[in-house]
């Protein structure tokens, strides 16, 4: 197994300050937009960003939430093993809001797809739009592009891309790891 | 893991204190789901459930159906009464008939005891008892120790009190499983023509006196005198029964703290327990059934997602 630097602590603070600028560039004061951080790994690249937004850019009361999508995946009794669910917590409606997704990696789509359903449970959004820290381009399986992406990657299907963050894994880094 | 040790929900007797963890984690994220604007999910939209009823029920069947649709699986209802088991087919050969429709899922309520263990032991489908004669109920007992988990926040180290007909109650068995698994203390109170023979055998105290079983729960199940399965005379009267096992508001006040009342329902006010206490603060009987949704779903869930396709 061989495992490769992607993007290191320095680099992920340096676009997480940008990601944070394009936000603020497109959505202002966020008195009309909604952040939704997806169950489980995209929740820390959204904490992350929120209290960049709120600290730094001193923007307040961006409403945010948590979305879990095990209940909506398109490979439920597929795969060998049940998938465990996480918690969603989302206290608003986004009816008529202009609604953020927020993923570590985007892959096949597959999991933005189910986002995209389940997402509608709690009301018709304005728009959507997808944030993502590493897009691994040539892996789709459904027409989903991010509006907003940290750094490309391409990378073969046998390869895996591991996003670490302090509050989880102890650093913050971006590896490529293959068999 | 997140799977359950078993491929069928025949009773609690057939769990291990993880598998009730596992149905409880995931009917908290069912609740969640409940509580949205639009309370639907489509994990199980290529999953045929049947509801099979050779006995009446209102709030059970009710409650797995609106489970069933909330996931999006298809539902097909059959009661035995409007039934060829009336012409004479044999339990086998009704399911058998059922599932050569494709059906993936029998949810089944039947007089006799052990119906679900001998259909599920005959047919392909993935079977959950709603209730098998005087056994086992095992979603009533999963949701009542869910809505003491909520109430109290844990069901381990508590003390409940199960009043009433334990003979002939599945509630009962049920319950006791279900809550000895998970850490509570049992006792058991009611006439002694209602008691089964042995019931201390099950790890449960039998408490005659009504008041000083009160006095050292946290939680008194009350349950419902089943008029029904009583073949013969088990008390004198209804009103002597309430004097001694019906709980009341004035009773309740004279004790030295505040306990939690449950009642699985149908209610028969005014009997095993008063209109006041049934409404009071102090009765979580509504979170009951509310909560039975969320069980049922998640059972159903986690039993589904244990079918290959």
């Amino acid at each position: 197994m061989t495992k490769k630097l992607l993007l290191s602590a320095k680099e992920i603070d340096i676009i997480l300050h940008r990601l944070a600028c394009q936000l603020l560039e497109s959505h202002l004061d966020f008195s009309d937009s909604v952040l939704i951080g997806l169950q489980p790994r995209g929740t820390f690249l959204a904490n992350r960003l929120l209290e960049l937004l709120r600290k730094e850019y001193k923007v307040k009361d961006i409403p945010f939430g948590l979305l879990d999508i095990t209940f909506y995946r398109d490979d439920f009794r597929r795969g060998d093993k049940t998938l465990a669910a996480s918690s969603t917590d989302i206290t608003f409606l986004v009816e008529g809001k202009r609604v953020v997704l927020i993923d570590d990696v985007l892959y096949t789509g597959r999991s933005i797809r189910a986002a995209l359903t389940a997402i509608q449970s709690f009301g018709r959004p304005r728009e959507i739009e997808l944030l993502t820290l590493i897009d691994r381009r040539f892996s789709r399986h459904l027409p989903i592009q991010p509006n907003y992406r940290g750094r490309q990657v391409d990378a073969i299907n046998e390869e895996k891309v591991k996003v670490s963050w302090v509050e989880n894994d102890g650093e913050d880094a971006v590896y490529l790891i293959s068999q | 893991m997140s799977e359950l040790s078993v491929r069928h929900l025949l009773g609690i007797k057939y769990l291990n204190r993880r598998d009730i963890e596992l149905i409880f984690e995931t009917a908290d994220h069912f609740k969640e789901v409940l509580s949205r604007p639009i309370k639907k999910v489509p994990s199980l939209r290529d999953i045929t459930i049947a509801n099979i009823f050779f006995e009446n029920s209102t709030r059970t069947k009710l409650s797995f159906e609106l489970a069933e649709k909330r996931l999006s699986a298809d539902v097909v209802n059959f009661s035995a009464a409007q039934s060829s088991v009336r012409k004479g087919e044999t339990l086998i050969d009704t399911v058998n008939n059922i599932l050569s429709m494709k059906v993936d899922m029998v949810v089944m309520r039947h007089p006799n005891p052990g119906a679900g263990i001998f259909l599920s032991k005959h047919v392909k489908a993935s079977i959950i008892n709603a209730g098998d004669g005087a056994h086992e109920h095992p979603t009533q007992a999963l949701l009542d120790s869910y809505s003491i988990r909520e109430k109290l926040g844990d069901v381990g180290g508590k003390k409940v009190v199960i009043v009433g007909d334990i003979l002939h109650s599945r509630v009962a068995l049920s319950n006791i499983f279900a809550l000895q698994l998970l850490g509570a203390e049992v006792k058991v109170c009611g006439p002694k023509t209602l008691m089964p023979k042995h019931v201390e055998s099950l790890g449960v105290t039998v408490e005659p006196n009504l008041r000083n079983a009160l006095e050292w729960c946290d939680v008194a199940n009350m349950l419902r005198i089943q008029n029904e399965r009583m073949d013969m005379s088990y008390f004198p009267s209804t009103r002597e029964y309430t004097r001694q096992f019906g709980i009341n508001r004035k009773l309740l006040e004279s004790l030295s703290k505040e306990i939690v009342i449950m009642h699985p329902g149908p209610i028969n006010r005014g009997v095993e327990i008063t209109s006041d206490v049934a409404d009071s603060g102090q009765s979580i009987i509504l979170n009951q059934v509310e909560n039975g949704v969320a069980i049922r779903m998640a059972v159903i869930y986690l039993l589904a997602s244990q079918i290959k396709q």
